[in-house]
């Protein structure tokens, strides 16, 4: 293999880790701006990821499976801890074990390097956070958004109602999120009990580190992502204990925390719920 | 230094005020939960009917299986135990202003540095001087952990969200290895026994508890409870802490130091999480294991928030989730277990939506009595 094909090896296994954290963050960003906490990404995720392995072995076809993943991580777009024992719960009644699924084929098995480049999700998941950058910055939607986040009162005596427009919030960031679920459980060809594995947190963290902006958020992204695949790369290679090697991300980002992005300021009004 | 504006406020107290203040306080905080978990009941109902089984059949089991019997009580309570600890820890965290997503590593570093002492300390160290040792070094272990959060919030702006969330992955990590490399029981993930520091199961006093998990450590959780209700509400530091979670602004007008409270704040949050390590390395299987934690710290979260952030009402959202969850493993047999599971986010769901809205009625009902 040349210098060439490892380098576009290791770019292709970053975008690949990365799309689920570029969508989830997208959509945490908008939630947060609206002044939404949104710890429960990891929960549209794996809502999504189920959905999508239900709707594609139940009614076929890739395209449906997303579909019924949207609106899987929507209709139950409730906490995290919820979804986990609801994808238990009905991974019990819809396959008859509780932990695995049966296989799926997905967008189709492409085999080669470049393989992974057929999926559309994973061009979506790159084309959503100019997106939501410019939802937020270049609409009235995302003004209101804004001011809902920043300054509920004022949004509201000029008569923006902030609820709907935090409820739209949310479930634009729960469609986004789940997206990034189906696009993990289309990677794997299947849905496995608690497979999203904390990345909905990583992308709340991505969110956070990218100071509530879309595009420093999907840098925040990308970055995690090229630190997981180093990490990976690492493991196979080195005598290090694999333990050390794991903790390379989540150092990273403390450091870069503390050290580089310095105070981080929320949306004024995040969690608060006006009168 | 300043003059502190922050000294607790004098309440006008009249005779006759009390009476009506006390009637109306107990409904405030009786009335909400009831209607939630009502709330939650019917949900449940109708998950129950939903995969065929009679409710109340189900129920029956489920209680059966947990305050039914002694065994059952005495998983309940050794489960509590450690919910009453995390939850504690995250409500001390809440009261602050402060998200603690890091009680499981916090409670995986207590039970970790307590199995240390135990080792070190020599066999046959009377237990009056090893148990209190090792209830210290489950706070310390805690709190070094805690404190991280703390100071780079204080100090460096970081988002204790993030970090919190971060150093769960570091020291999860950081103790696999310790143990999987340096010290354990060879085919185990888990540490030699302790030498000193048991804590009695209550199947040793009263065999009827034969088999379960619960020990004498749980006394320690009214205790726990009682000192954060001291703390939060009777001491300056607690008011302090209570005000800068209110208004830190505000706080610092008055002459607090914010990013000490938010310092102390994560300390003693992380030492009350590696408290609840004592229950389960001291009381239950007297030695460190990879994984013990799994789970406690997050459900801190909801018992933090179901129990409003009291310690009063997070003893009782402690045993209400434990009783859930040893409930699961009893209705097994009829309903997936994993129910449950949406049970207790049904519990958490209603209570933090029905809590504000009962409390909402209430108020204005008083306001229509009055005018």
């Amino acid at each position: 293999m040349s210098v060439l094909d490892t380098v576009l090896a290791l770019v292709l296994q970053t975008l690949r880790i990365a799309v689920p954290y570029l969508f989830a963050a997208a959509g945490g960003v908008l939630a947060e701006r609206a002044g939404v906490i949104s710890l429960t990404l990891e929960g549209f995720m794996l809502g999504g990821a189920f959905g999508a392995v239900v709707g594609e072995f139940y009614l076929g076809g890739a395209w449906i499976g997303v579909g019924v993943g949207i609106a899987f991580g929507l209709a139950l777009a409730a906490i995290h801890l919820l979804i986990v024992g609801v994808t238990r719960f009905f991974l019990r009644l819809a396959f008859g074990s509780s932990s695995n699924s049966p296989r799926i084929a997905a967008f189709g098995e492409t085999g080669g390097l470049l393989g992974s480049l057929a999926s559309p999700l994973l061009w979506l998941g790159l084309v959503t956070i100019p997106v939501a950058a410019w939802l937020l910055y270049r609409t009235p939607f995302g003004l209101r958004v804004r001011a809902a986040g920043e300054h509920p009162d004022a949004a509201a005596s000029v008569g923006v109602s902030v609820p709907r427009v935090r409820y739209a919030a949310v479930l634009i960031s729960g469609a986004l999120a789940s997206l990034g679920g189906v696009y993990l459980a289309f990677e794997q060809h299947q849905f496995s009990d608690q497979m999203t594995a904390g990345r909905g947190f990583i992308a709340v963290a991505a969110v956070i580190f990218g100071r509530w902006n879309p595009l420093l958020a999907g840098g925040a992204c990308l970055l995690f992502a090229a630190a997981e695949t180093l990490e990976i790369q690492l493991q196979a290679t080195t005598a290090v204990p694999s333990q050390f090697i794991g903790m390379i991300p989540y150092i990273l980002t403390i450091v870069a925390l503390a050290g580089v992005v310095g105070r981080s300021v929320a949306p004024a009004a995040l969690g608060k719920i006006p009168d | 230094m300043t003059t502190r504006v922050l000294d607790v406020p004098a309440v006008q107290r009249g005779p006759l005020a009390v009476r009506t203040r006390l009637r109306a306080g107990l409904e405030e905080a009786l009335l909400p939960p009831v209607v939630a978990l009502l709330v939650a009941l019917v949900i449940g109902d109708l998950l129950i009917l939903a995969v065929g089984q009679p409710p109340g059949a189900v129920y029956r089991l489920l209680l059966q299986g947990t305050w039914g019997n002694a065994y059952g009580l005495g998983q309940v309570l050794f489960k509590a135990t450690t919910l009453a600890f995390t939850g504690l820890a995250v409500a001390v965290g809440l009261r602050a202003g402060l998200f603690n997503i890091g009680a499981e590593s916090q409670l995986a570093a207590g039970g970790f540095v307590v199995a240390l002492l135990g080792l070190v300390l020599p066999a046959g160290t009377p237990a009056l001087l090893a148990i209190p040792l090792g209830l210290a070094a489950a706070a310390v272990g805690g709190a070094a952990v805690g404190v991280v959060p703390g100071v780079l919030k204080a100090r460096a702006g970081a988002h204790e969200v993030i970090v919190t969330i971060m150093l769960n992955f570091i020291v999860l990590a950081l103790l696999n290895w310790i143990v999987a490399a340096h010290l354990h029981v060879p085919e185990t993930l888990h540490t030699p026994e302790v030498h000193a520091g048991a804590i009695p199961r209550l199947a040793d006093l009263f065999t009827v508890f034969h088999g379960s998990a619960a020990n004498l450590s749980l006394l320690l959780t009214p205790v726990a409870a009682a000192g954060v209700w001291w703390f939060l509400f009777r001491t300056r530091r607690g008011y302090e802490l209570r005000a800068v979670g209110l208004q830190p602004d505000a706080a610092e007008y008055g002459g607090v130091s914010v990013g000490g409270v938010w310092t102390r704040a994560f300390a003693l949050s992380g030492a009350l999480a590696g408290l609840g390590g004592v229950n389960f390395v001291l009381g239950y299987k007297h030695y460190y294991e990879d994984g013990f934690a799994s789970g406690a710290g997050f459900m801190g979260i909801a018992v933090a928030l179901v129990g409003r952030n009291h310690p009063v009402g997070i003893l009782v959202a402690a045993l209400l989730f434990a009783t859930l969850s040893q409930g699961g493993l009893a209705i097994h047999a009829v309903v997936p277990k994993q129910m449950v599971e949406v049970l207790q986010a049904v519990v958490i769901l209603a209570v933090v939506v029905s809590v504000p809205e009962v409390r909402r009625l209430l108020r204005r009902s008083r306001r229509t009595e009055a005018a």
